[in-house]
C-alpha cells in the first residue's frame, strides 16, 4: 500500500484556492502560523529597544522615536493583535489536545471567537498602556 | 515490492521527522505563555516609549525584569519552534537544514542580546 503514489499527490496548503474553499476552519489555523512567525519578528524589535535602551541615550532616542512613530505605531498595533489571536489559536490547539471541541461547527465558533476575542484585547491593551 | 513493512518505512517520515515530541514541547510553552504573554504585554506596553531616564528607572524593577527576561526566553523557544515547524512544511533538502541552523542561531542571538540588555538595565 505505501507504494502507491509516493510523492506526487497536492499537499493541503496548496489545495486552498483551486480545489478547496476557504473555511473558517483553515483561515483561522493559517493565521496562527503566520501570527506565530510575525511574532518572532515582533521580539526583534522589542530586543532593539531594550539594547538601545541599555546602551547610551542617543541610540535610545532614535530607536523610541523610530518605534514610536507612526509606522512603529502601526507595526506595534498589529504585533498585538497578532500575539493575542496567537494566544487565542493556541489555546483552541490545547482545547483540542485535551479532546474537547473538536467537532466542526464549535470549531468555527472558536474561530471566530479568536478574531473577535484579539480585536477586543488589543482595543484594551491601548486602552490600557 | 519491497520487503520493508510499511510500518517500518512509515517511521521517522513525519515532516519533522521525531514523533509527537515537538508537539508535546509546543503544548508545555503554549500554555505557558498562555499565562506570560499578558504579562509581558502589559508590562513592555508601560514601559514602551518614555524618556531615557524613565525607562532606566522602570525596567531596574525586578518584576519587570523577571517579566521581560522569561517573556523573551520561552517566547523566543516557542516562536522558533513554530518557524521550525513552517520551515519542515516548505522548505526540503539543503535548503531546509540551512533555514533550521539560521533560525536556530537568530533565537539564541536575540536571546542573550535581550537578556544582556535587560541585565544592564536591571542592575
Amino acid at each position: 500500500m505505501a507504494d502507491v503514489n509516493r510523492g506526487n499527490r497536492p499537499l493541503s496548503p496548496f489545495m486552498i484556492g483551486p480545489y478547496y474553499r476557504p473555511q473558517m476552519t483553515s483561515m483561522s489555523s493559517i493565521l496562527v502560523r503566520i501570527t506565530g512567525i510575525a511574532s518572532f519578528g515582533m521580539v526583534f524589535l522589542v530586543v532593539c529597544w531594550l539594547l538601545a535602551a541599555a546602551s547610551s541615550e542617543t541610540a535610545y532616542d532614535w530607536v523610541n522615536w523610530l518605534l514610536t512613530s507612526f509606522v512603529g505605531d502601526l507595526i506595534f498595533l498589529l504585533g498585538t493583535w497578532g500575539i493575542w489571536y496567537h494566544v487565542l489559536g493556541r489555546l483552541r490547539h490545547v482545547v483540542w489536545d485535551f479532546g474537547y471541541f473538536l467537532d466542526v461547527e464549535t470549531s468555527e465558533k472558536m474561530g471566530w471567537g479568536m478574531f473577535i476575542g484579539a480585536t477586543v484585547l488589543t482595543l484594551i491593551t491601548i486602552i490600557a498602556v | 515490492m519491497s520487503y520493508l513493512t510499511d510500518r517500518k518505512r512509515a517511521v521517522g517520515n513525519g515532516a519533522g521527522s521525531e514523533g509527537t515530541h515537538h508537539h508535546w514541547k509546543m503544548m508545555v510553552s503554549s500554555i505557558c505563555l498562555v499565562v506570560l504573554v499578558p504579562f509581558f504585554v502589559f508590562t513592555f506596553g508601560a514601559g514602551l516609549g518614555g524618556t531615557y531616564e524613565d525607562v532606566q528607572a522602570y525596567f531596574s524593577s525586578p518584576f519587570v525584569a523577571l517579566v521581560m527576561a522569561l517573556g523573551l526566553i520561552v517566547g523566543l523557544r516557542h516562536f522558533k519552534m513554530e518557524i521550525d515547524e513552517a520551515v519542515e512544511d516548505y522548505v526540503h533538502g539543503l535548503a531546509q537544514k540551512l533555514t533550521l541552523i539560521a533560525v536556530n542561531a537568530a533565537t539564541y542571538v536575540l536571546m542573550a542580546v535581550g537578556l544582556f540588555a535587560l541585565l544592564k538595565l536591571a542592575l
